[in-house]
């Protein structure tokens, strides 16, 4: 781990994968809980990075990233909550392209996805819309050359080993693989974020599929 | 919760006449939200939206009108206490000349024009009571990036003001410090200074930059010289902050503004400490840009640390 300097209020924890920034951020989120942590107002993590930002100043971002420096995370990412199920229909106009990459039928797209338990990584790109992991390197997907100027609201769709689904319509170049009616962001509800990092997700195929097991061979 | 008078009606209205060529409502912003993909949005000429809140007797939240260059005009439907801060802007009430940067009184149903600003780019129209359109996360700020907040305003909209609950400053001082010749922008190299060649660090401290005309409440853009990344490859998504120095790959420095998005892929060289942003702010399209590199405080945090400067190895390269 290493810990990079953001300015005079904020400082960068970077980690070697994206489960040793998913342990830093939960100890992180702890330690706040705890009241052991100074200050801040964000807790940012990302891919392979976790950002605390709004520190008091300089000294104080040099006395936490001191502190940090001989710490371990706790490797469990935070207690287990059941998971987040979000029905899908697996009709997105990517899919037979994205199985094609996977070397799998179109049919069987839906159940390699579903068979995967998400963990939402971080959060960006728009409000409520999470970089969720979880799908193993083999199925890793390139983006599309030429992005849609229009990606419908319920979008469930993927880049590289990511999954999003978006939560309004927007641009996007992610490989469209299905859709959901589940509200991913309501500002008029709370939390207006339905996921949020760490969360556990699960996909749920509303047309059921034949159980094939999780990682097929190849 | 809107402001209601005794009868139970709104204490007051304002209606747009003329929205100009973006108009937002600003406060200051919904922080905190971050981890959630929120900007945090707000004013951008932060300390002119708290005066001008100061002017009329508001808290330094209460939500104010943000122009952009053609200043706005919008007519009152009951009398108020305005305040116009920010660009240099020449402000008329009913037509007649008014004062920029003071409280000023507006009877109900005339009109207050903030003009062309003479100088600078956002005005600050501040009314005593502030703008309560509902807030979204704590916030009444329009954020252009995520679409939070109300739209920019559009002519014959019309918006609700809360009831004045403060006395209007009539002893301060509106500071105005000319229009910037030269915006200089301290940079507080990191976290991703050592993604670029040293040539691209010299560049960035002495290459003549200039303020883009594509800048926005996003980012202010820049032309100028291009800076050389010392490896390829992508970076990971990582947390951005606000006055972060992100270089896209056409190498042309971006200095995140108040809307900015709160993770991004390409590598940020240095931060502008919040203090500058306002000049930022301020800085209309062609006004020459000079960039201050120095090393923060906080560098003896990079670990590990090399003593002779050289960077570590390591990292995302290739």
């Amino acid at each position: 781990m290493r810990v990079l300097p953001v300015g005079e209020h904020a400082l960068l924890l970077e980690a070697d994968t994206g489960e040793e920034a998913a342990a830093w951020h939960a100890e992180l989120l702890r330690r706040r809980e705890a009241g052991t942590l100074p200050p801040v107002r964000e807790i940012v993590p990302a891919a392979r990075t976790v950002l605390l930002d709004g520190l008091d100043g300089p000294d104080a971002v040099r006395r936490l990233a001191a502190g940090l420096a001989g710490l371990r995370p706790q490797t469990a990412p935070g207690p287990a909550r059941a998971a987040v199920e979000i029905p899908v229909r697996y009709d997105g106009p990517d899919l037979a392209e994205v199985a094609r990459m996977w070397g799998v039928a179109p049919g069987e797209v839906a159940a390699v996805h579903s068979a995967v338990e998400f963990r939402v990584a971080f959060c960006g790109f728009a409000p409520g819309f999470g970089y969720l992991a979880g799908l193993p390197e083999r199925y890793g997907v390139p983006r599309r050359a030429t992005p849609r100027a229009s990606v419908p609201a319920g979008a469930v769709a993927l880049a590289g080993t990511w999954t999003g689904v978006y939560p309004r319509p927007s641009p996007g170049g992610w490989q469209l693989i299905g859709t959901t009616d589940t509200v991913l962001w309501d500002t008029a509800r709370t939390p207006a974020a339905l996921l949020s990092p760490g969360v556990r997700v699960r996909f749920v195929p509303v047309v059921p599929v034949a159980p094939v097991a999780p990682e097929p061979a190849g | 919760m809107s402001a209601a008078g005794p009868d139970g009606a709104r204490e007051a209205e304002v209606e747009v006449v003329r929205a100009g060529a973006l108009t937002t409502v600003q406060d200051l912003g919904r922080p905190g939200h971050a981890h959630l993909g929120v900007p945090r949005s707000g004013a951008l000429d932060e300390p002119a939206h708290r005066l001008a809140n100061r002017l009329v007797g508001n808290r330094a939240h209460a939500a104010t009108l943000e122009t952009t260059l053609t200043g706005c005009a919008v007519r009152v439907r009951r009398a108020v206490t305005v305040a116009v801060t920010g660009a240099p802007s020449p402000v008329t009430v009913g037509g007649r000349p008014a004062a920029w940067g003071a409280a000023v009184h507006v009877p109900a149903g005339a009109v207050v024009e903030v003009g062309r600003a003479a100088a600078g780019l956002r005005a600050y129209l501040a009314f005593a009571g502030g703008i309560e359109v509902e807030p979204v996360l704590g916030s009444r700020a329009t954020d252009l990036l995520s679409g939070l907040g109300p739209p920019p305003l559009a002519d014959g909209a019309v918006l609700p003001v809360g009831a004045p609950h403060g006395r209007p400053a009539d002893a301060d001082t509106a500071v105005w410090r000319g229009p910037a010749r030269e915006l200089v922008l301290p940079v507080a190299l990191g976290p991703r200074d050592d993604w670029f060649t040293a040539a691209a660090l010299h560049t960035l401290a002495t290459g003549r930059f200039t303020v883009s005309p594509a800048g926005n409440r996003i980012g202010l853009r820049t032309h100028g010289p291009a800076l050389e990344r010392a490896r390829g490859g992508e970076l990971p998504s990582e947390g951005m902050v606000l006055g972060a120095v992100q270089v896209p790959p056409d190498g042309r420095p971006v200095v995140f503004l108040a809307d900015h998005p709160t993770t991004g892929g390409y590598p940020v060289v240095g931060v502008v400490p919040a203090r500058a942003l306002a000049a930022a702010a301020q800085a209309v399209p062609g006004t020459p840009v000079r960039f201050v590199p120095f090393r923060p405080r906080t560098a003896a945090v990079r670990h590990p640390v090399v003593p002779d400067g050289t960077r570590p190895p390591g990292g995302y390269g290739g």
